[in-house]
């Protein structure tokens, strides 16, 4: 009998009382519009293009990103400048398909393609999800504030000979290498 | 026309308050209980969210009212309109305070008792005009639950009625002048709550509509206001049984003279109203067997008991 009042009667009792002590607890709710949640500097959100310290655009058309995308969500086509760098002449995300699992940025060769913390996105019309290139270039340097691929990469182009990148040695004749 | 039992506007007043405290429950109840789960609940539109039962009734009015084709087309409309006027046709004996009320009779307890036994008619027409195989179990299930029910809630109350010796509910609260009934009756109290619980239906005794089980129960088909009027017949209910509990054991509108008498019986019925609730945040739901055996087999030869004894002490004094 003992045992019967204790198993129904008091544990009903003592969950009232436990569920009647939460009033008293603050909710742990956040009312997001009002009240931003702190968002990681490494979140992986919108995608952006980055540009050098000089203010032109890092990405060099490599098509790196697009083959490493799961879904298949980023289009660019290579076009090439009078000095010889190479650019995207269109850059094209479809972030209705995008995961952000931010792939592309490691593969990027050039730090051009960013992800960060925005994730405020939504769109009334789904044809708005497709961003072009002027939507997704920005005018700073994203997270790498003194990366410029030309200044060290071994790629000739016009004011800029082999073996002038920095830290580059001078090209080497392999013919005169011959014992 | 002045403020006394029985004139128009009296009956006007208790029409419109129970009606539209019964529509904010709705906010009341989701603000309660997400309080309870550590959420803040509704509380976008209005102060505090209490347009809330706004947007809600503009909701429910706008809503497609279907009526099913395979559906019996008469008992499935009656049905839910039967609850509505079961329950606001109790609320006619209910005492409000000294000169608020809309009936004197000196049947009341047994006018409500025959009521609620009505309102059973409603869920199983609801459920059976349906022809929907939930729906039909739910109704099963109610008519199940409410007559046995009926049975022991009914027997709970006269240990009162023995100690007041009188059906009418206003003598009954003037019979607790000196001593509220809850203290030489409190068996019989917590024998009427949880009986109000089921026969109201909800939770955790909310087995006839247990969503995980048999969608919403008697009202599946439902929709629109139709639907809502089920939704509303049930806040009347709660409402309705708070104020019983409060008229019959706590001394319906009597208290301390710094609040007018309305008041005192508001504030009860409210801390019972909340007290419902808190049982639906915190307690789950029985099993259909379990909730028959413990009707049978625990509370009636308990609420038998205490008739007895009652009986007894009333007879040696």
């Amino acid at each position: 009998m003992y045992s019967l009042i204790k198993d129904t009667l008091l544990s009903q009792v003592v969950t009232l009382w436990g569920v009647f002590k939460k009033l008293f607890v603050k909710a742990d709710t956040v009312e997001y519009p009002d009240q931003q949640p702190y968002m990681f500097p490494r979140w992986r959100g919108r995608i952006i293009l980055s540009r050098d310290p000089d203010g032109e655009e890092r990405c060099v058309a490599c098509n790196l990103c697009a083959v490493a995308c799961p879904v298949d969500c980023i289009a660019l086509q290579k076009g090439e400048m009078e000095d010889g760098r190479w650019y995207p002449e269109f850059f094209r995300i479809n972030f209705s398909r995008c995961i952000m699992c931010g792939f592309c940025e490691e593969a990027c060769p050039t730090n051009a393609i960013q992800l960060t913390p925005d994730f405020e996105m939504a769109e009334y019309v789904r044809q708005d999800m497709v961003w072009e290139k002027e939507d997704l270039l920005i005018s700073g340097c994203g997270k790498y504030h003194d990366y410029n691929f030309y200044r060290v990469a071994g790629k000739q182009i016009s004011g800029k000979d082999k073996g002038e990148a920095l830290n580059e040695a001078k090209p080497v004749n392999v013919r005169s290498l011959m014992p | 026309m002045a403020l006394e039992v029985g004139s128009g506007l009296t009956i006007g007043l208790i029409l419109g308050t129970v009606i539209v405290v019964a529509a904010m429950l709705i906010w009341v109840e989701r603000r309660l209980l997400s309080f309870w789960q550590e959420r803040l609940g509704p509380n976008r539109v209005g102060p505090f969210g209490l347009l809330q039962v706004v947007a809600d009734m503009i909701k429910i009015f706008t809503k497609e009212d279907w009526v099913p084709p395979f559906a019996d087309r008469v008992s499935f409309i009656i049905a839910p309109a039967i609850i509505m006027t079961v329950i606001l046709l109790s609320f006619a004996v209910i005492p409000f305070a000294p000169n608020i009320g809309i009936i004197e009779s000196n049947i009341g307890v047994l006018f409500i008792l025959a009521m609620a036994s009505l309102g059973a008619y409603s869920v199983m027409l609801g459920g059976l005009s349906s022809d929907n195989k939930y729906a039909l179990l739910g109704s099963l299930r109610a008519a199940a639950q409410m007559v046995s029910y009926e049975v022991f809630m009914g027997i709970s109350l006269l240990g009162v009625v023995a100690l007041s010796g009188s059906f009418n509910l206003r003598t009954i609260v003037e019979a607790q002048e000196g001593m509220w009934f809850v203290v030489p009756q409190f068996v019989g109290f917590v024998i009427f709550l949880i009986a109000g619980v089921a026969e109201s239906h909800r939770l955790p005794f909310d087995i006839p509509e247990a969503e995980q089980e048999i969608c919403a129960g008697y009202h599946t088909e439902y929709s629109g206001m139709k639907f809502g009027m089920f939704f509303v017949g049930e806040y009347l209910g709660l409402v309705l049984v708070s104020s019983l509990i409060t008229v019959l054991f706590f001394g319906g509108w009597m208290g301390p003279g710094f609040l007018p008498p309305v008041v005192w019986f508001a504030v009860k019925s409210g801390v019972f109203i909340a007290f419902f609730i808190l049982l639906r945040a915190a307690i789950p739901r029985p099993r259909y067997d379990q909730l028959m055996t413990y009707g049978w087999l625990f509370l009636l030869p308990l609420s038998l008991i205490n008739l007895l004894v009652t009986g007894a002490v009333i007879l040696s004094n």
